[in-house]
């Protein structure tokens, strides 16, 4: 294990805990050493994708997550205020909650991925056909959709026939219980990927972005 | 006695007492299917207690399973709190709006009257309509949401978690109005013929609580809960895991636990052997895609994995079957039920 990888986990174990002064105090000492964003990349970054994985092996809670993903929203937003050049502001990201009340997944991703210096367009609750509209106006080239009903899920694939009737090539990463108990289901909604966690969700933008700059 | 043909409540009782029944019990969680069976929408099924009853026994003749199950919808213990409902074509009502906007608002919560709540009397209706039917033949299982976990509808799940660490008071205080609701609530069901009632506590899961949380919080609430039932509970965790948190759940008193389909049904039943009986873990997401033979070779792998010895009960993983769930896919699950599920 390296030193960087120790770090990450200290910083991790300390958000499990709620320890919101000691792990600022890492992050600080972590900036001192590099550019915001470098810094964010190599601490919260992985602290986040190590307290997904202790979620998916059953020894962190998804209410640990959210208050993790909660405290390290707010320490980044210091560092890297939202209107900062250094975040990562194209290609443009947006993210909804598909025609339910249940917003903590959406929550918990948007957070994650703002402390992993990503800036989001957030659109709340909305139906398929408005989502597709907005994406359409706003010209987003990446949409992260969450869900937790099963009726909720399936609506995705009206999302990716509107997207496709209107001549948009928007990546879609689906999230939420239904894609957990049904691996299949995000190929037959059409959407590019799946995020099982927030740390899984970062990684799917991270690859979208990358296939967009190709 | 396994030779002979068992009534369901027979065969049930047998199961839970850890003792091998004629063939394995199995629960079809059907709650919307009534409606395409009586050709009504969704809204229009549960407006009326004689309709879901009807449905219920429609059901049970076509697939034969062991239970009737008179939930209407979850989100009805939200409406009775006051909150809005959600209605959708192909889909379960929904919560929307929670009713608690801040936590202050917890200081001004009120119990509902279980006889003066429209949506918590119609339930009763249907559950005493169904005892009328059924007598003691077939197990009526009544709902009750946990007091600890109902609050994901009252306020929003973040809200909730935020109440959780940082309000302890404003928490105690929903904690002890829920309770009240609570035992009410699974008493009437009691009284209107309820078998058992199944206490959901999704809360429950080390997937979404903390196990240290979860002990000095949503156990005890489930300890005293169950304590003042007026008759056998069931506890379940939704679709969450049960695993790390089961041996401690049988020890509230609850004489039967849900299993998620993501825990490992042998490991479970081996943890709650003698003690509890497992519940599961058919997988309600997965079952829309399931051809017959998927579907039969589901049932024999649940049914290696958990049956010998009784204290298994073949049933979904979530406590409701989605409505996208075909007929074929029921009657494939029910017949593999039939052939493979017997003792001897």
């Amino acid at each position: 294990m390296t030193a960087a990888d120790r770090s990450s986990e200290i910083f991790a174990d300390k958000l499990l805990v709620l320890d919101r002064i000691g792990a600022e105090q890492m992050l600080v000492e972590a900036r001192a050493q590099d550019a915001p964003l470098k810094a964010v990349e190599r601490l919260v970054v992985p602290a986040l994708e190590e307290i997904g994985r202790r979620w998916e092996q059953g020894s962190a809670a998804l209410a640990q997550v959210y208050m993790s993903s909660r405290i390290c929203e707010e320490l980044v937003d210091q560092l890297l205020p939202p209107s900062s050049p250094e975040r990562i502001l194209r290609p443009k990201i947006g993210i909804a909650l598909l025609d339910d009340y249940h917003a903590l997944g959406k929550t918990i991703v948007c957070a994650a991925l703002r402390a992993s210096g990503y800036e989001l367009c957030d659109y709340g609750r909305l139906t398929a056909p408005e989502l597709a509209k907005r994406i359409c106006r706003d010209e987003v080239k990446i949409v992260l959709i969450s869900t937790l009903m099963l009726r909720s899920a399936l609506q995705i694939k009206q999302v990716k026939i509107l997207l496709v009737a209107a001549g948009s090539a928007t990546k879609i990463i689906v999230g939420g219980a239904p894609f957990r108990f049904d691996p299949e289901l995000w190929k037959e909604v059409g959407a590019d990927a799946s995020g099982n966690n927030a740390a899984e969700a970062v990684r799917a933008v991270a690859r979208c972005v990358e296939e967009l700059a190709q | 006695m396994s030779n002979a043909e068992m009534t369901s409540m027979e065969r049930v009782l047998t199961t839970l007492s850890h003792r091998e029944p004629d063939r394995v019990p199995f629960f079809l969680l059907l709650t919307m299917h009534g409606a395409k069976e009586l050709g009504l929408s969704i809204r229009e099924y549960f407006s009326q207690a004689k309709y879901v009853i009807e449905g219920q026994c429609r059901l049970r003749a076509k697939y034969h399973h062991d239970c009737f199950y008179p939930l209407l919808y979850g989100a009805a213990e939200a409406e009775a709190f006051g909150g809005e409902i959600v209605w959708y074509e192909d889909g379960p009502p929904n919560s929307g709006a929670p009713v608690l906007k801040k936590p202050e608002d917890i200081l001004a919560l009120q119990v509902p009257v279980v006889d003066k709540t429209p949506c918590l009397r119609r339930m009763l209706d249907v559950i005493s309509g169904l005892k009328e039917r059924a007598g003691d033949t077939v197990p009526i299982i009544g709902v009750v949401i946990s007091p600890f976990s109902l609050p994901v509808m009252q306020m929003g799940f973040a809200a909730y978690i935020e109440l959780l660490y940082e309000q302890p008071e404003l928490f105690a205080r929903l904690m002890a109005v829920n309770q009240a609701f609570c035992v009410a609530w699974a008493n009437a069901q009691f009284r209107a013929g309820a078998t058992t009632v199944c206490y959901f506590d999704p809360l429950a899961s080390p997937d979404m609580i903390s196990p240290e949380i979860y002990r000095r919080t949503g156990l005890e609430t489930a300890r005293h809960c169950l304590s003042c039932f007026n008759g056998p509970a069931c506890i379940h965790l939704g679709s969450g895991r049960c695993l790390a948190m089961v041996e401690e759940l049988a020890k509230v008193g609850a004489v039967a636990a849900g299993v998620s389909a993501l825990d490992d049904l042998a490991a479970v039943k081996a943890a709650c052997k003698g003690k509890i009986t497992v519940a599961g873990n058919l997988n309600g997401i997965e079952m829309r895609r399931w051809t017959p033979t998927q579907a039969e070779a589901k049932v024999k792998e649940a049914i290696a994995a958990a049956a010998a010895g009784g204290g298994f009960i073949l049933t979904d993983n979530h406590g409701e079957i989605p409505w996208q769930i075909s007929d074929e896919t029921l009657l494939a699950i029910s017949e593999a039920v039939q052939q493979w599920g017997r003792y001897s």
